[in-house]
Protein backbone atom coordinates (compact mmCIF):
# COMPACT_ATOMS: atom_id res chain seq x y z
CA UNK A 1 0.00 0.00 0.00
CA UNK A 2 1.75 3.32 -0.82
CA UNK A 3 0.40 6.52 1.42
CA UNK A 4 -0.04 9.80 -0.76
CA UNK A 5 0.18 13.12 0.93
CA UNK A 6 -1.92 15.67 0.01
CA UNK A 7 0.71 18.79 -0.53
CA UNK A 8 -2.20 21.25 -1.72
CA UNK A 9 -5.35 21.91 -3.32
CA UNK A 10 -5.02 23.06 -6.71
CA UNK A 11 -7.43 23.53 -9.50
CA UNK A 12 -6.98 21.15 -12.64
CA UNK A 13 -8.31 23.61 -14.92
CA UNK A 14 -5.06 25.98 -14.11
CA UNK A 15 -2.55 22.66 -14.52
CA UNK A 16 -3.90 23.09 -18.23
CA UNK A 17 -3.02 26.86 -17.72
CA UNK A 18 0.70 26.55 -16.93
CA UNK A 19 0.91 23.37 -19.00
CA UNK A 20 -0.37 25.45 -22.17
CA UNK A 21 2.20 28.38 -21.45
CA UNK A 22 5.01 25.41 -21.32
CA UNK A 23 3.81 23.85 -24.82
CA UNK A 24 3.37 27.16 -25.93
CA UNK A 25 7.30 28.05 -24.98
CA UNK A 26 8.49 24.95 -26.80
CA UNK A 27 6.83 24.65 -29.57
CA UNK A 28 5.58 27.96 -31.99
CA UNK A 29 2.62 26.09 -33.47
CA UNK A 30 0.85 26.01 -30.57
CA UNK A 31 -2.36 28.36 -30.68
CA UNK A 32 -5.01 29.08 -28.20
CA UNK A 33 -8.93 29.47 -29.06
CA UNK A 34 -11.41 30.32 -26.43
CA UNK A 35 -15.45 31.20 -26.51
CA UNK A 36 -15.46 34.42 -24.38
CA UNK A 37 -14.10 32.19 -21.42
CA UNK A 38 -10.12 32.41 -21.38
CA UNK A 39 -10.16 33.25 -17.79
CA UNK A 40 -12.47 30.99 -16.82
CA UNK A 41 -10.50 28.37 -18.57
CA UNK A 42 -7.08 29.86 -17.43
CA UNK A 43 -5.95 30.84 -20.68
CA UNK A 44 -5.20 34.34 -19.98
CA UNK A 45 -1.82 33.61 -19.19
CA UNK A 46 -1.26 31.77 -22.54
CA UNK A 47 -3.05 34.79 -24.00
CA UNK A 48 -1.05 37.27 -22.35
CA UNK A 49 2.12 35.81 -23.17
CA UNK A 50 1.65 34.84 -26.70
CA UNK A 51 -1.26 37.72 -28.23
CA UNK A 52 -0.51 36.45 -31.32
CA UNK A 53 -1.38 33.00 -30.83
CA UNK A 54 -4.30 33.17 -29.10
CA UNK A 55 -7.70 33.53 -31.08
CA UNK A 56 -10.74 35.27 -29.47
CA UNK A 57 -13.91 33.28 -31.09
CA UNK A 58 -16.69 34.84 -28.90
CA UNK A 59 -19.49 32.82 -27.96
CA UNK A 60 -19.41 30.60 -30.81
CA UNK A 61 -18.20 27.65 -29.73
CA UNK A 62 -19.22 25.95 -33.08
CA UNK A 63 -17.24 27.77 -35.28
CA UNK A 64 -14.21 27.55 -32.96
CA UNK A 65 -14.48 23.73 -33.62
CA UNK A 66 -14.49 24.46 -37.23
CA UNK A 67 -11.65 27.17 -37.18
CA UNK A 68 -9.43 25.15 -34.78
CA UNK A 69 -9.34 22.21 -37.75
CA UNK A 70 -8.50 24.81 -40.36
CA UNK A 71 -5.72 25.73 -38.25
CA UNK A 72 -4.46 22.22 -37.73
CA UNK A 73 -4.42 21.92 -41.58
CA UNK A 74 -1.50 24.99 -41.69
CA UNK A 75 0.57 22.68 -39.09
CA UNK A 76 -0.88 24.56 -36.41
CA UNK A 77 -1.51 23.06 -32.78
CA UNK A 78 -5.08 24.53 -31.49
CA UNK A 79 -6.00 23.74 -28.00
CA UNK A 80 -9.62 25.25 -27.74
CA UNK A 81 -10.88 25.50 -24.60
CA UNK A 82 -14.69 26.03 -22.84
CA UNK A 83 -16.76 24.63 -20.38
CA UNK A 84 -16.80 21.00 -20.59
CA UNK A 85 -20.51 20.84 -21.98
CA UNK A 86 -20.23 23.40 -24.25
CA UNK A 87 -17.20 22.51 -26.50
CA UNK A 88 -18.30 18.26 -26.45
CA UNK A 89 -21.99 17.99 -26.47
CA UNK A 90 -23.06 21.38 -27.53
CA UNK A 91 -20.58 20.78 -30.17
CA UNK A 92 -20.72 17.07 -31.02
CA UNK A 93 -21.37 16.61 -34.65
CA UNK A 94 -18.83 19.26 -35.38
CA UNK A 95 -16.42 17.65 -33.64
CA UNK A 96 -17.21 14.27 -35.31
CA UNK A 97 -16.99 15.45 -38.84
CA UNK A 98 -13.85 17.83 -38.54
CA UNK A 99 -11.88 16.82 -36.31
CA UNK A 100 -12.26 13.00 -35.55
CA UNK A 101 -13.38 11.98 -39.06
CA UNK A 102 -11.05 13.89 -40.27
CA UNK A 103 -8.30 13.31 -37.45
CA UNK A 104 -7.09 16.37 -37.05
CA UNK A 105 -4.38 17.86 -34.37
CA UNK A 106 -7.11 19.26 -32.04
CA UNK A 107 -6.90 19.62 -28.70
CA UNK A 108 -10.02 19.99 -26.92
CA UNK A 109 -10.18 21.64 -23.38
CA UNK A 110 -13.17 21.20 -21.16
CA UNK A 111 -12.71 22.84 -17.77
CA UNK A 112 -16.03 22.88 -15.08
CA UNK A 113 -16.74 19.11 -15.76
CA UNK A 114 -18.78 17.32 -14.01
CA UNK A 115 -20.62 17.15 -10.79
CA UNK A 116 -17.99 18.37 -8.51
CA UNK A 117 -18.83 21.62 -10.56
CA UNK A 118 -21.82 21.91 -7.94
CA UNK A 119 -23.17 25.53 -7.32
CA UNK A 120 -23.56 26.32 -11.55
CA UNK A 121 -26.50 23.59 -11.36
CA UNK A 122 -27.26 20.75 -13.78
CA UNK A 123 -26.69 22.37 -16.76
CA UNK A 124 -23.19 23.28 -16.07
CA UNK A 125 -22.70 19.94 -14.53
CA UNK A 126 -21.34 17.92 -17.60
CA UNK A 127 -21.94 13.91 -16.75
CA UNK A 128 -21.93 12.84 -20.64
CA UNK A 129 -18.62 13.85 -22.04
CA UNK A 130 -16.25 11.54 -21.16
CA UNK A 131 -18.60 9.02 -22.80
CA UNK A 132 -19.29 11.12 -25.44
CA UNK A 133 -15.82 11.77 -26.55
CA UNK A 134 -14.12 8.23 -25.77
CA UNK A 135 -16.56 6.83 -28.76
CA UNK A 136 -15.21 9.20 -31.29
CA UNK A 137 -12.95 7.78 -33.89
CA UNK A 138 -9.37 8.87 -33.26
CA UNK A 139 -9.97 10.48 -30.45
CA UNK A 140 -8.04 10.31 -26.96
CA UNK A 141 -9.43 11.30 -23.76
CA UNK A 142 -7.26 12.42 -20.49
CA UNK A 143 -8.76 12.10 -17.63
CA UNK A 144 -5.62 13.75 -15.24
CA UNK A 145 -5.97 13.55 -11.54
CA UNK A 146 -4.56 16.68 -9.93
CA UNK A 147 -2.98 19.99 -10.82
CA UNK A 148 0.27 18.55 -11.45
CA UNK A 149 -0.91 15.33 -13.92
CA UNK A 150 -3.09 18.60 -16.06
CA UNK A 151 -0.39 19.86 -16.52
CA UNK A 152 1.69 17.13 -17.51
CA UNK A 153 -1.35 15.72 -19.47
CA UNK A 154 -1.70 19.40 -21.52
CA UNK A 155 2.01 18.76 -22.37
CA UNK A 156 1.91 15.62 -23.54
CA UNK A 157 -1.48 16.08 -25.49
CA UNK A 158 0.54 19.00 -27.43
CA UNK A 159 3.10 16.44 -28.60
CA UNK A 160 0.15 14.00 -29.22
CA UNK A 161 -0.63 14.24 -33.03
CA UNK A 162 -4.36 13.71 -33.50
CA UNK A 163 -7.78 14.65 -31.24
CA UNK A 164 -7.39 15.26 -27.58
CA UNK A 165 -9.88 15.58 -25.13
CA UNK A 166 -8.74 16.80 -21.45
CA UNK A 167 -11.31 16.79 -19.26
CA UNK A 168 -10.77 19.60 -15.63
CA UNK A 169 -12.65 20.62 -12.76
CA UNK A 170 -13.20 24.05 -12.13
CA UNK A 171 -12.78 23.37 -7.93
CA UNK A 172 -9.75 23.16 -6.12
CA UNK A 173 -8.91 19.41 -5.33
CA UNK A 174 -6.10 17.82 -3.47
CA UNK A 175 -2.85 17.85 -5.17
CA UNK A 176 -1.21 14.57 -4.18
CA UNK A 177 1.00 13.64 -7.10
CA UNK A 178 4.76 14.98 -7.61
CA UNK A 179 5.82 17.67 -9.77
CA UNK A 180 7.28 17.35 -13.44
CA UNK A 181 6.06 13.83 -14.00
CA UNK A 182 5.90 12.41 -17.62
CA UNK A 183 2.25 12.01 -18.37
CA UNK A 184 1.94 8.75 -20.66
CA UNK A 185 -0.92 8.88 -23.26
CA UNK A 186 -2.41 5.65 -23.35
CA UNK A 187 -0.81 4.28 -20.25
CA UNK A 188 -2.56 3.45 -16.69
CA UNK A 189 -0.91 4.03 -13.38
CA UNK A 190 -0.94 1.20 -10.72
CA UNK A 191 -1.21 4.20 -7.92
CA UNK A 192 -0.76 1.66 -4.90
CA UNK A 193 -0.41 -2.12 -4.90
CA UNK A 194 -3.03 -4.68 -3.11
CA UNK A 195 -4.48 -8.21 -3.54
CA UNK A 196 -7.89 -8.08 -2.54
CA UNK A 197 -9.48 -5.77 -4.48
CA UNK A 198 -8.85 -3.41 -7.39
CA UNK A 199 -10.01 0.66 -7.83
CA UNK A 200 -9.84 2.24 -10.62
CA UNK A 201 -10.83 5.81 -10.93
CA UNK A 202 -10.26 8.75 -13.17
CA UNK A 203 -9.97 12.98 -12.48
CA UNK A 204 -10.16 13.92 -9.37
CA UNK A 205 -11.53 10.66 -7.84
CA UNK A 206 -8.47 9.28 -8.25
CA UNK A 207 -7.87 10.50 -4.53
CA UNK A 208 -11.40 9.85 -3.57
CA UNK A 209 -9.69 5.61 -4.33
CA UNK A 210 -6.67 6.09 -2.72
CA UNK A 211 -8.79 7.25 0.78
CA UNK A 212 -10.99 4.15 0.60
CA UNK A 213 -7.94 2.25 -0.35
CA UNK A 214 -7.05 3.54 3.10
CA UNK A 215 -9.56 2.86 4.89
CA UNK A 216 -10.63 -0.63 3.38
CA UNK A 217 -6.72 -1.24 3.93
CA UNK A 218 -7.63 -0.62 8.20
CA UNK A 219 -10.26 -3.27 8.40
CA UNK A 220 -7.75 -6.25 6.74
CA UNK A 221 -8.82 -5.34 2.79
CA UNK A 222 -5.99 -4.75 0.59
CA UNK A 223 -7.00 -2.87 -2.10
CA UNK A 224 -5.09 -1.82 -5.32
CA UNK A 225 -5.78 1.72 -7.04
CA UNK A 226 -5.30 1.94 -10.55
CA UNK A 227 -5.61 5.44 -12.31
CA UNK A 228 -6.22 6.93 -15.15
CA UNK A 229 -9.23 4.66 -16.33
CA UNK A 230 -8.65 2.85 -19.63
CA UNK A 231 -10.89 2.45 -21.88
CA UNK A 232 -10.81 -1.76 -21.58
CA UNK A 233 -11.69 -2.60 -18.25
CA UNK A 234 -8.59 -5.20 -17.14
CA UNK A 235 -9.97 -8.90 -17.25
CA UNK A 236 -8.69 -11.99 -15.28
CA UNK A 237 -7.41 -14.22 -17.05
CA UNK A 238 -8.39 -17.61 -15.41
CA UNK A 239 -10.19 -18.23 -12.49
CA UNK A 240 -10.27 -15.56 -9.92
CA UNK A 241 -8.45 -16.96 -6.71
CA UNK A 242 -9.75 -14.73 -4.51
CA UNK A 243 -12.83 -15.53 -2.01
CA UNK A 244 -15.58 -13.12 -2.49
CA UNK A 245 -16.23 -10.44 -0.68
CA UNK A 246 -19.36 -9.74 1.35
CA UNK A 247 -19.23 -6.32 2.25
CA UNK A 248 -17.64 -4.94 -1.48
CA UNK A 249 -20.44 -6.14 -3.71
CA UNK A 250 -19.58 -3.38 -5.77
CA UNK A 251 -15.97 -4.09 -5.99
CA UNK A 252 -15.81 -8.10 -6.15
CA UNK A 253 -13.77 -9.11 -8.99
CA UNK A 254 -11.32 -8.08 -11.24
CA UNK A 255 -12.78 -6.38 -13.94
CA UNK A 256 -15.42 -4.22 -12.49
CA UNK A 257 -15.16 -0.55 -12.87
CA UNK A 258 -16.39 1.43 -10.14
CA UNK A 259 -17.15 5.22 -11.12
CA UNK A 260 -18.55 7.08 -8.91
CA UNK A 261 -19.11 10.34 -10.50
CA UNK A 262 -20.95 9.03 -13.00
CA UNK A 263 -23.81 6.68 -10.73
CA UNK A 264 -24.20 9.20 -8.15
CA UNK A 265 -27.61 8.39 -7.50
CA UNK A 266 -26.44 4.75 -6.51
CA UNK A 267 -24.25 6.60 -3.47
CA UNK A 268 -27.32 6.74 -1.87
CA UNK A 269 -28.04 2.92 -1.70
CA UNK A 270 -31.21 3.26 -2.77
CA UNK A 271 -30.94 1.02 -6.09
CA UNK A 272 -29.65 -2.14 -6.91
CA UNK A 273 -26.02 -2.71 -7.65
CA UNK A 274 -25.34 -1.52 -11.23
CA UNK A 275 -25.56 -4.43 -13.62
CA UNK A 276 -22.66 -6.94 -14.34
CA UNK A 277 -20.82 -6.14 -17.41
CA UNK A 278 -18.87 -8.58 -17.30
CA UNK A 279 -19.31 -12.65 -16.56
CA UNK A 280 -17.74 -13.19 -13.08
CA UNK A 281 -15.49 -16.15 -13.62
CA UNK A 282 -15.97 -17.57 -10.04
CA UNK A 283 -18.82 -17.17 -7.63
CA UNK B 1 -4.71 28.79 -68.49
CA UNK B 2 -7.75 27.60 -70.63
CA UNK B 3 -9.74 29.59 -72.62
CA UNK B 4 -13.37 30.12 -71.65
CA UNK B 5 -14.16 28.05 -74.90
CA UNK B 6 -11.99 25.03 -73.75
CA UNK B 7 -13.42 25.14 -69.61
CA UNK B 8 -17.31 25.76 -71.49
CA UNK B 9 -16.32 21.92 -73.31
CA UNK B 10 -14.99 20.47 -69.81
CA UNK B 11 -17.92 21.74 -68.26
CA UNK B 12 -19.80 19.76 -70.60
CA UNK B 13 -18.12 16.98 -69.81
CA UNK B 14 -18.06 17.69 -66.01
CA UNK B 15 -21.94 17.41 -66.52
CA UNK B 16 -21.90 14.13 -68.42
CA UNK B 17 -19.52 12.63 -66.01
CA UNK B 18 -22.44 13.45 -63.50
CA UNK B 19 -25.15 12.16 -64.50
CA UNK B 20 -23.56 9.26 -65.71
CA UNK B 21 -21.96 8.55 -61.62
CA UNK B 22 -24.80 9.40 -60.19
CA UNK B 23 -27.43 7.28 -62.38
CA UNK B 24 -24.72 4.22 -62.00
CA UNK B 25 -24.63 4.58 -58.42
CA UNK B 26 -28.48 5.10 -58.19
CA UNK B 27 -28.00 7.85 -55.59
CA UNK B 28 -26.43 11.32 -55.51
CA UNK B 29 -27.29 14.46 -55.93
CA UNK B 30 -26.96 15.98 -59.67
CA UNK B 31 -28.65 18.97 -59.34
CA UNK B 32 -26.32 20.94 -57.80
CA UNK B 33 -23.73 19.79 -59.17
CA UNK B 34 -25.18 20.64 -62.27
CA UNK B 35 -25.76 24.50 -61.08
CA UNK B 36 -22.32 24.31 -60.07
CA UNK B 37 -20.28 22.71 -62.56
CA UNK B 38 -18.87 26.02 -64.34
CA UNK B 39 -17.75 27.66 -61.04
CA UNK B 40 -16.09 24.44 -60.24
CA UNK B 41 -14.34 23.95 -63.55
CA UNK B 42 -13.31 27.79 -63.62
CA UNK B 43 -12.17 27.55 -60.12
CA UNK B 44 -9.97 24.45 -60.78
CA UNK B 45 -8.43 25.05 -63.99
CA UNK B 46 -7.97 28.47 -63.98
CA UNK B 47 -8.55 30.51 -60.61
CA UNK B 48 -7.04 28.63 -58.27
CA UNK B 49 -3.35 28.34 -57.35
CA UNK B 50 -3.02 24.76 -56.82
CA UNK B 51 -0.98 21.83 -57.95
CA UNK B 52 -3.04 18.22 -58.45
CA UNK B 53 0.14 16.57 -59.26
CA UNK B 54 1.44 17.31 -55.42
CA UNK B 55 -1.14 17.30 -53.14
CA UNK B 56 -0.62 17.86 -49.40
CA UNK B 57 -2.94 18.35 -46.69
CA UNK B 58 -1.14 21.37 -45.46
CA UNK B 59 -1.46 23.51 -48.71
CA UNK B 60 1.35 25.33 -48.37
CA UNK B 61 2.16 28.22 -50.46
CA UNK B 62 -1.25 26.62 -52.73
CA UNK B 63 -4.89 27.87 -52.38
CA UNK B 64 -7.73 26.26 -50.66
CA UNK B 65 -11.41 25.33 -51.52
CA UNK B 66 -13.57 23.44 -48.98
CA UNK B 67 -17.04 22.24 -50.19
CA UNK B 68 -19.19 23.16 -47.67
CA UNK B 69 -22.27 21.46 -48.83
CA UNK B 70 -20.32 17.93 -49.17
CA UNK B 71 -22.97 16.31 -51.15
CA UNK B 72 -22.40 17.91 -54.40
CA UNK B 73 -19.68 15.13 -54.57
CA UNK B 74 -20.28 14.56 -57.96
CA UNK B 75 -19.18 17.71 -59.93
CA UNK B 76 -16.00 17.87 -56.70
CA UNK B 77 -15.00 14.48 -57.73
CA UNK B 78 -15.15 14.99 -61.65
CA UNK B 79 -13.72 18.09 -61.47
CA UNK B 80 -10.53 16.84 -59.47
CA UNK B 81 -10.14 13.67 -61.31
CA UNK B 82 -10.40 15.99 -65.02
CA UNK B 83 -8.01 18.13 -63.07
CA UNK B 84 -5.29 15.56 -62.09
CA UNK B 85 -6.28 14.71 -58.47
CA UNK B 86 -6.77 10.86 -59.30
CA UNK B 87 -7.44 8.93 -62.29
CA UNK B 88 -10.58 9.59 -64.10
CA UNK B 89 -11.45 5.74 -64.18
CA UNK B 90 -11.58 5.95 -60.60
CA UNK B 91 -14.68 7.88 -60.96
CA UNK B 92 -16.69 4.59 -61.57
CA UNK B 93 -16.74 3.41 -58.15
CA UNK B 94 -18.48 6.64 -57.10
CA UNK B 95 -20.62 5.37 -53.99
CA UNK B 96 -19.37 1.75 -54.18
CA UNK B 97 -18.47 0.11 -51.38
CA UNK B 98 -14.92 0.25 -50.58
CA UNK B 99 -14.20 3.33 -52.80
CA UNK B 100 -12.39 6.84 -51.88
CA UNK B 101 -15.25 8.74 -53.88
CA UNK B 102 -18.07 8.50 -50.84
CA UNK B 103 -21.50 9.98 -51.17
CA UNK B 104 -19.74 12.80 -49.00
CA UNK B 105 -16.08 13.84 -49.24
CA UNK B 106 -14.34 12.13 -46.26
CA UNK B 107 -10.05 12.30 -45.62
CA UNK B 108 -9.88 8.73 -44.15
CA UNK B 109 -8.75 7.12 -47.44
CA UNK B 110 -6.62 9.58 -48.45
CA UNK B 111 -8.09 11.04 -51.11
CA UNK B 112 -5.80 14.04 -52.95
CA UNK B 113 -8.03 17.06 -53.05
CA UNK B 114 -9.73 16.43 -50.11
CA UNK B 115 -8.87 17.91 -46.61
CA UNK B 116 -11.94 17.94 -44.58
CA UNK B 117 -14.99 15.72 -44.38
CA UNK B 118 -18.52 17.85 -45.18
CA UNK B 119 -21.47 16.43 -45.84
CA UNK B 120 -23.19 17.87 -42.00
CA UNK B 121 -24.01 21.24 -43.21
CA UNK B 122 -22.62 24.71 -42.37
CA UNK B 123 -19.19 23.83 -41.00
CA UNK B 124 -16.84 24.78 -44.23
CA UNK B 125 -17.03 28.40 -43.64
CA UNK B 126 -15.61 28.06 -40.18
CA UNK B 127 -12.74 25.33 -41.59
CA UNK B 128 -12.17 27.89 -44.11
CA UNK B 129 -11.55 30.75 -41.60
CA UNK B 130 -9.09 28.56 -39.49
CA UNK B 131 -7.01 27.50 -42.72
CA UNK B 132 -6.89 31.35 -43.81
CA UNK B 133 -6.00 32.31 -40.12
CA UNK B 134 -3.37 29.56 -40.41
CA UNK B 135 -2.16 31.05 -43.70
CA UNK B 136 -1.71 34.38 -42.14
CA UNK B 137 0.42 33.08 -39.27
CA UNK B 138 2.58 31.22 -41.48
CA UNK B 139 3.61 34.25 -44.20
CA UNK B 140 1.38 32.45 -46.66
CA UNK B 141 -0.07 34.87 -49.20
CA UNK B 142 -2.67 32.17 -50.80
CA UNK B 143 -6.44 32.57 -51.01
CA UNK B 144 -8.68 29.88 -48.79
CA UNK B 145 -12.07 29.37 -51.01
CA UNK B 146 -15.31 27.74 -49.29
CA UNK B 147 -18.52 27.17 -51.41
CA UNK B 148 -21.64 26.87 -50.03
CA UNK B 149 -25.31 26.23 -50.57
CA UNK B 150 -27.95 28.64 -50.18
CA UNK B 151 -30.47 26.27 -48.32
CA UNK B 152 -27.08 25.96 -46.34
CA UNK B 153 -27.11 29.47 -44.96
CA UNK B 154 -30.01 28.21 -42.88
CA UNK B 155 -27.37 26.53 -40.42
CA UNK B 156 -26.55 29.22 -37.15
CA UNK B 157 -23.09 28.10 -37.51
CA UNK B 158 -22.72 29.73 -41.07
CA UNK B 159 -23.91 33.11 -39.41
CA UNK B 160 -21.52 32.57 -36.30
CA UNK B 161 -18.61 32.16 -39.00
CA UNK B 162 -19.57 35.13 -40.96
CA UNK B 163 -19.75 37.42 -38.05
CA UNK B 164 -15.91 36.15 -37.08
CA UNK B 165 -14.64 36.42 -40.62
CA UNK B 166 -15.93 40.31 -40.87
CA UNK B 167 -15.27 41.13 -37.30
CA UNK B 168 -11.54 39.85 -37.17
CA UNK B 169 -10.81 40.88 -40.84
CA UNK B 170 -10.18 38.04 -42.31
CA UNK B 171 -9.37 39.08 -45.74
CA UNK B 172 -7.41 36.33 -47.91
CA UNK B 173 -10.84 34.37 -47.52
CA UNK B 174 -13.49 34.23 -50.18
CA UNK B 175 -16.97 32.56 -49.79
CA UNK B 176 -19.06 31.82 -52.56
CA UNK B 177 -22.79 31.07 -52.46
CA UNK B 178 -24.49 28.63 -54.22
CA UNK B 179 -27.75 30.98 -54.85
CA UNK B 180 -29.91 28.48 -57.06
CA UNK B 181 -32.80 29.68 -54.88
CA UNK B 182 -33.30 25.45 -54.17
CA UNK B 183 -33.43 23.22 -51.23
CA UNK B 184 -34.81 19.33 -51.09
CA UNK B 185 -38.00 20.28 -49.13
CA UNK B 186 -38.76 23.11 -51.76
CA UNK B 187 -37.25 26.91 -52.90
CA UNK B 188 -35.45 28.95 -50.80
CA UNK B 189 -38.15 31.36 -50.17
CA UNK B 190 -40.49 28.54 -48.96
CA UNK B 191 -38.67 27.00 -46.57
CA UNK B 192 -36.98 29.80 -44.76
CA UNK B 193 -36.85 33.34 -46.38
CA UNK B 194 -32.96 34.53 -46.72
CA UNK B 195 -33.91 38.28 -47.22
CA UNK B 196 -31.59 40.41 -48.45
CA UNK B 197 -28.48 38.27 -48.44
CA UNK B 198 -26.20 40.85 -49.86
CA UNK B 199 -27.22 43.12 -47.74
CA UNK B 200 -27.35 40.52 -44.70
CA UNK B 201 -23.14 39.37 -45.53
CA UNK B 202 -22.56 43.33 -45.91
CA UNK B 203 -23.74 44.17 -42.44
CA UNK B 204 -21.23 41.24 -41.61
CA UNK B 205 -18.70 43.49 -42.58
CA UNK B 206 -18.05 41.35 -46.29
CA UNK B 207 -17.58 42.85 -49.37
CA UNK B 208 -20.31 40.98 -51.67
CA UNK B 209 -19.73 40.15 -55.55
CA UNK B 210 -22.74 39.40 -57.33
CA UNK B 211 -22.43 36.74 -60.42
CA UNK B 212 -25.51 37.48 -62.63
CA UNK B 213 -25.35 33.91 -64.36
CA UNK B 214 -23.35 31.80 -62.21
CA UNK B 215 -23.30 29.27 -65.68
CA UNK B 216 -22.00 31.95 -67.70
CA UNK B 217 -18.51 30.88 -67.96
CA UNK B 218 -17.28 33.95 -69.03
CA UNK B 219 -19.85 36.15 -66.19
CA UNK B 220 -18.09 33.34 -63.75
CA UNK B 221 -14.53 34.01 -64.47
CA UNK B 222 -14.85 38.07 -64.53
CA UNK B 223 -16.83 37.78 -61.24
CA UNK B 224 -14.37 35.64 -59.47
CA UNK B 225 -11.29 38.04 -61.19
CA UNK B 226 -13.08 40.77 -59.29
CA UNK B 227 -13.62 38.56 -56.07
CA UNK B 228 -9.86 38.12 -56.17
CA UNK B 229 -9.13 41.66 -56.38
CA UNK B 230 -10.77 42.30 -53.17
CA UNK B 231 -8.40 40.15 -51.48
CA UNK B 232 -5.85 41.92 -48.65
CA UNK B 233 -8.27 45.09 -48.31
CA UNK B 234 -9.62 44.62 -44.55
CA UNK B 235 -12.59 42.16 -45.34
CA UNK B 236 -14.01 38.83 -46.19
CA UNK B 237 -15.10 38.76 -49.47
CA UNK B 238 -18.97 36.79 -50.56
CA UNK B 239 -20.13 35.97 -54.14
CA UNK B 240 -23.45 35.61 -54.55
CA UNK B 241 -23.30 32.91 -57.81
CA UNK B 242 -26.91 32.76 -58.82
CA UNK B 243 -27.02 29.35 -60.73
CA UNK B 244 -29.79 27.11 -61.50
CA UNK B 245 -29.92 23.96 -59.95
CA UNK B 246 -29.68 21.15 -62.67
CA UNK B 247 -28.25 23.71 -65.06
CA UNK B 248 -27.51 21.81 -68.57
CA UNK B 249 -30.68 19.50 -68.99
CA UNK B 250 -33.74 21.35 -70.03
CA UNK B 251 -35.92 19.14 -67.69
CA UNK B 252 -33.77 18.81 -64.54
CA UNK B 253 -33.49 23.32 -64.16
CA UNK B 254 -35.75 25.20 -62.51
CA UNK B 255 -36.91 22.15 -59.60
CA UNK B 256 -35.63 20.96 -57.29
CA UNK B 257 -36.36 17.14 -58.18
CA UNK B 258 -32.93 16.12 -58.64
CA UNK B 259 -31.49 17.76 -55.98
CA UNK B 260 -30.74 14.38 -54.11
CA UNK B 261 -32.39 12.41 -57.13
CA UNK B 262 -30.91 10.68 -60.02
CA UNK B 263 -32.01 10.11 -63.26
CA UNK B 264 -33.61 7.15 -64.12
CA UNK B 265 -31.85 4.71 -66.92
CA UNK B 266 -34.54 5.62 -69.13
CA UNK B 267 -34.07 8.93 -68.93
CA UNK B 268 -30.48 9.31 -68.60
CA UNK B 269 -29.95 8.95 -72.41
CA UNK B 270 -32.35 11.75 -73.24
CA UNK B 271 -29.91 14.10 -70.90
CA UNK B 272 -26.81 12.55 -72.37
CA UNK B 273 -28.03 13.90 -76.14
CA UNK B 274 -28.32 17.38 -74.51
CA UNK B 275 -24.86 17.43 -73.16
CA UNK B 276 -22.52 15.86 -76.56
CA UNK B 277 -19.44 13.96 -75.63
CA UNK B 278 -16.51 16.28 -75.76
CA UNK B 279 -12.77 15.21 -76.67
CA UNK B 280 -12.15 14.74 -73.28
CA UNK B 281 -14.09 11.51 -73.41
CA UNK B 282 -16.77 9.40 -70.97
CA UNK B 283 -14.54 7.67 -67.78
Amino acid sequence: MTHYEKTSSKELRAGMGEGLVEAGRKNENVVALSADVKGSVKMDGFAKEFPERFIQCGIAEANMVGIAAGLSLCGKVPFIGGFAEFVTGRVYDQIRQVVCYSNKNVKICGSHAGISLGEDGATHQTMEDIALMKVLPNMTVLVPADFNQAKAATLAAAEHVGPVYLRLGRSKMPCFLPENEKFEIGKAQLLSAGKDVTLFACGHLVWEALQAAEMLEKVGISCEVGAPLQRRPRRQRGPDPRPPLPHADGVRGRGRQVRRERHPRRDAHQLPPPRRRHRRESA
Amino acid sequence: MKTTQELQTIARQVRRDILRMTTAAKSGHPGGSMGTADWMVAMQFNLMEHDPANFTMEGKDQDMLFVSQGHITPVIYSTMARRGYFPVSELATFRKFGTRLQGHPSTEHGLPGIRMASGSLGQGMSVGIGAALGKKMTGDNHIVYTLHGDGELQEGQIWEAAMFAGAKKVDNLISTVDYNHQQIDGTVDQVMDLGNLKAKFESFMWTVVTIEDGNDMQQVLDGMAKAKSLIGKGKPVCVLLQSQMGYGVDFMQDTNKYHGAVLSADDLPKALAQLPETELGDY
